[in-house]
């Protein structure tokens, strides 16, 4: 197994450069990063911007570009990161705040919507074509109908505005719709930091026990028709040791893979929620680099997104491997 | 998750498991396999209400002349005067009440979904044309083109897909020599060619998973055996046995499509018809400004539209895919 | 039962020739499996009698949707729910149909055992094949695992496991067609069962090796003296092992017999289509029985086998014909008397 994963490490190194690449020069035609900072920096001095262009590596021309990509990789690997164009702020110490804002953001959504998820799933799968799994499947399929700006949009408007009128009394009913902590707050305070998290987690949370229940329950309706499962049941053995030392135990096995892979593209991946919940995670890193074509916050936010995803695929493929005796990685 | 609906999450190879159906081999051999798919599709309750509610709503929006009430742009006539009518509530003048000038939303949003409608399919339809034809040549010639589309599409589907939306947006916006093709960046067009754009590649990865799955089937070695080229296989014998799937690709890919122009609209990246047309899109981003002021209908009702056409059409794909799930047309037990 | 009268007289299954040898173990009486369906009821088994005696080996004998299969799993409580389960079944006095799920589990895999078709689909992937064993062992009896694990390896080594230690400790995946399906055997006969249904279990091997498990089944039913239901669509494997042979077709059984008798002087058209399908030395041309199987959905009036009979006459639309005795054999064909007499060439 160690060789299948050092193997995988090494190809992952010329994919992330290949991939960083595209990227680099993606960005570079999509945003024209000299425009973005000369808009930011109005007054800047003509040496700046060549200061700029210099650290950056953004040299014009086909062979420019080239150039200009070793340079930005010679730059990033070494920790010689440039700073942001809007306020010249060093790009890390931000970058590392949303990063860890989004784990807590994603972890929290796809933990209800695993728990929750597979839940439904097998009550339904136990009972296929009953009434019970038709209101799951459902209710299942009304929920990811709901894309997540609306469910967002209405959650907000429903706790921005309505809660306070209806319900003044009731302060535990008024969720923050916005923000990490309130503003001015310092330290760390578990209860603030919920109640904050509270509402972008139920938009999260909408789409992912949806798509969790859907899978468990196909996966565990798989399994139930197989032939072993016959053969379980021929054994005399009690249903319940049927259901979870058989049915269950080989129907978490797609479910695992396909969350290890799925949380690898959270990562980045809820940039409308955190935009609309002004939370300060990746995706409205993003937006807002976006927005002012800011090419040295851009960058390393794509390498880590493209980290993330790589690191998680990996994590889907040595599991299965854990989980399934007949997957051998060599 | 990704956030937007993208073809690969509803992954129609997605097992469904009806048991109810299996009965070992001993039914009917006297219905063709369309016969009985339709047979099937009629019998998943919730997908014929959705087809039905779809139809009428897609009939009241093509009736549009007819069914609204006003113009697209139309102001209405002043209730009170001296009154403005500016964002009034709903109320017997205006059903769904008024916007920001006055326009009566319930018109508005009749002929925003039939234009974010016609995007939608549009999209969908030249993704799954693309998709297929890219899917089934790579399935069946395998070699290193199959190995290059499915780098590709790793590398695009492996990036947040609002993500790598936005940034192809702008690139596809930046190259001077494309824009007689695509048209501004603010046309329909353009949005329309954005989607199909994205939409291709989880039309492609599952019409090639077909190919491969049927590849190896006798009927495709005695195809062979008689002289018959790879296209002629592709074309009369695997695409034909692949319509199921491609079939709940479409349905899926509409939603996608609608939903994707609907997020791009929310975050001003979207179409701008200019001021005699709106999308469905539209009239849901401009709901981001009238969340904090009150007016709840500017609100609820495009949402309210919109998440009622993905039901329907969700739904809808859900019943095709149970209806001509390959899984059920096992032989004798 | 007054003289005179027609063949409309039904004689009690036990009265049929070719009974089992010795107390039955394992009884069918009228059994019947309907599906609902969402094109109707498809009658896949319309009134089987059937007696099983203690270590006597039966082969039952169809070609697909016959209902041999369903038959069996019926009785065990293995098929989907939209199965209905009319008549009899009893297992040494246990009456199985309309059984609480308690009771079926106590009679699964203790008192009758049943092992598939396709050994590898069979066995669950993630676990060692001893652990398995193990299982079916612990859930009806009390035994701690390590004598349980014993246990395992001893059986194991009874169905001709070499170096079953090791073996135990493997994964399905690790083992050849002809071990797994060696392995479900030594499954199947870890609680000592009165009856073991062997649903198929040669069909996906190779005739090498389908030689070696029948040998394997031969052996358990001498030394054990467990009855075998031997389930096949496969006369030459009828022809090598089994004691008695029960033809069926559409859902119902067509005739009975000691197998030397069945294969020396069939008398249903249906078993004689069967043996004459066989390809054989000396024989020119194969002679397969036109037509296919009936949809069940609607079942044919009468003698379903009419429509691709040979021999068929206007009265076998007429009525269910029931087995009834025929010289050393049983036959549901009412016209056995003529067809034999008459000595109809294949």
């Amino acid at each position: 197994m160690l060789r299948f994963v050092v193997r995988r490490l090494m190809w992952a190194v010329p994919t992330l450069l290949v991939v960083t690449f595209l990227v680099y020069v993606a960005i570079r035609i999509g945003t024209d990063p000299v425009a973005s900072y000369v808009r930011s920096n109005a007054r800047a001095s003509q040496a700046k911007i060549d200061e700029y262009i210099e650290r950056n590596g953004l040299y014009e021309g086909v062979d420019g570009y080239i150039r200009g990509y070793f340079r930005w990789l010679g730059g990033f690997l070494s920790g010689d990161w440039p700073r942001s164009i809007k306020g010249n702020q060093e790009v890390w110490p931000d970058l590392k705040n949303a990063m860890g804002n989004s784990l807590r953001l994603a972890g929290l959504g796809a933990l209800v919507g695993i728990v929750l998820g597979c839940g439904f799933g097998v009550l339904a799968a136990l009972k296929p074509g009953s009434i019970r799994d038709g209101s799951v499947n459902t209710t299942a399929l009304v929920m990811l109908s709901i894309p997540p700006f609306v469910s967002a949009v209405i959650l907000q408007m429903v706790f921005a505005v309505y809660t306070r009128q209806w319900f003044p009394g009731a302060r535990w009913l008024h969720f923050p719709t916005s923000g990490v902590y309130p503003p001015g707050h310092r330290g760390f305070d578990l209860i603030e930091m919920l109640r904050h998290l509270t509402l972008p987690v139920t938009v999260v949370a909408i789409q992912s026990v949806a798509v969790y229940t859907r899978y468990m329950r196909a996966s565990l309706l798989d399994v139930l028709n197989s032939d072993y499962l016959r053969t379980a049941r021929a054994k005399g053995i009690s249903e319940r040791r049927v259901l979870v030392h058989h049915a269950l135990r080989n129907a978490m096995l797609p479910i695992v893979t396909l969350a290890a892979i799925d949380f690898g593209l959270l990562f980045g991946g809820l940039i409308i929620t955190e935009r609309i919940f002004e939370y300060p995670g990746l995706g409205n890193f993003f937006l807002t680099a976006y927005s002012n074509g800011d090419f040295p916050q851009l960058m390393p936010w794509m390498v880590i997104v493209v980290i993330a995803v790589i690191l998680f695929n990996l994590l889907a493929d040595l599991s299965y491997a854990f989980l399934d005796p007949r997957i051998r990685l060599d | 998750m990704t956030e937007l609906l993208s073809p690969t999450l509803l992954d129609p190879s997605e097992p469904s498991g009806d048991v109810t159906a299996d009965a070992q081999g001993l039914t009917a051999r006297s219905l063709s396999p369309r016969q009985m798919a339709w047979r099937r599709f009629r019998s998943h309750r919730p997908a014929m209400i959705s087809a039905v509610i779809l139809l009428l709503l897609v009939l009241f929006v093509l009736l549009a002349p007819l069914t609204a009430r006003y113009g697209v742009n139309e102001p209405i006539f002043r209730t009170e005067a001296g009154r403005s009518n500016r964002y009034l509530s709903p109320r017997a003048e205006a059903w769904f009440g008024t916007d920001d000038i006055g326009r009566d939303l319930y018109s508005r949003l009749i002929y925003g979904t039939r234009v974010s409608l016609a995007i939608g399919l549009s999209a969908a339809v030249i993704a799954v044309v693309i998709g297929t034809a890219i899917g089934a040549w790579a399935g069946i010639r395998g070699g290193w083109f199959d190995d290059v589309l499915m780098r590709v599409t790793d590398v695009f589907l492996a990036f947040p897909f609002l993500v790598a939306l936005l940034v192809t947006r702008n690139m596809l916006g930046e190259i001077p020599w494309l824009e007689p093709i695509v048209g501004e960046r603010t046309s329909i067009r353009f949005v329309i060619l954005l989607l199909a754009l994205f939409g291709w590649m989880g039309v492609a990865r599952v019409v090639r998973g077909q190919v491969l799955a049927l590849k190896e089937r006798e009927f495709v070695e005695a195809a062979r055996a008689l002289g018959a080229s790879n296209r002629r296989i592709v074309v009369r014998h695997l695409l034909p046995n692949s319509i199921g799937p491609i079939l709940v690709a479409l349905t899926f890919s509409v939603v996608a499509a609608i939903i994707a122009e609907s997020t791009l609209s929310f975050f001003g990246f979207g179409p701008q018809p200019g001021a005699d047309a709106t999308s469905l899109g539209l009239l849901v981003g401009s709901s981001k400004e009238n969340v904090l002021t009150g007016n709840w209908w500017m609100v609820l009702f495009p949402c309210a539209t919109l998440v009622l056409l993905a039901l329907t059409i969700n739904m809808i794909g859900d019943g095709l895919r149970d209806a001509t799930d390959p899984k059920l047309q096992r032989g004798n037990g | 039962m007054s003289g005179g009268e027609e063949q409309t007289v039904t004689v009690p299954p036990d009265q049929l020739p070719a009974g089992p040898r010795g107390e039955p173990v394992l009884q069918l009486r009228d059994f019947r499996v309907t599906f609902s369906t969402l094109f109707g009821d498809v009658q896949a088994v319309r009134g089987i009698d059937l007696d099983v005696g203690a270590g006597e080996m039966v082969g039952i004998v169809g070609e697909s949707g016959s209902g041999k299969s369903v038959t069996f799993l019926g009785l065990m409580g293995l098929l989907p729910r939209s199965a209905r389960i009319t008549g009899s079944a009893t297992v040494g006095g246990t009456q199985l149909v309309g059984a609480s799920p308690k009771v079926l589990n106590r009679v699964r895999g203790r008192r009758v055992a049943m092992i598939f078709q396709d050994p590898l689909s069979a066995l669950n992937p993630v676990h060692r094949i001893g652990d398995q064993i193990v299982e079916m062992i612990q859930s009806h009896q009390r035994m701690p695992k390590k004598r349980a694990w014993e246990r395992a390896v001893e059986l194991l080594g009874v169905v001709g496991i070499p170096q079953p230690r090791e073996r135990a400790n493997q994964y399905p995946h690790e083992f050849s067609g002809g071990m797994r399906q060696r392995v479900m055997i030594a499954m199947a006969i870890a609680n000592d069962p009165e009856v073991l249904v062997a649903d198929e279990p040669t069909t996906a091997l190779d005739v090498t090796v389908q030689a070696q498990i029948l040998e394997v089944l031969q052996r358990i039913r001498r030394e054990m003296h467990t009855a075998i239901v031997l389930i096949t669509h496969d006369l030459g494997v009828v022809a090598r092992v089994a004691d008695r042979v029960q033809v069926m077709y559409a859902g119902r059984a067509v005739e009975r017999g000691d197998v030397e008798a069945i294969f020396d002087h069939p008398s249903h058209p249906y078993t004689r289509g069967l043996l004459s399908s066989l390809p054989a030395l000396g024989r020119q041309r194969l002679s397969p029985i036109p037509g296919a199987p009936p949809n069940m959905l609607n079942p044919p009036s009468g003698c379903a086998f009419r429509a691709r009979c040979p021999h068929a006459v206007p009265a076998c639309a007429e009525g269910l014909p029931e087995l009834r005795p025929f010289g050393d054999l049983a036959t549901a064909c009412i016209r056995a008397e003529e067809l034999a007499a008459v000595e109809v060439a294949p």
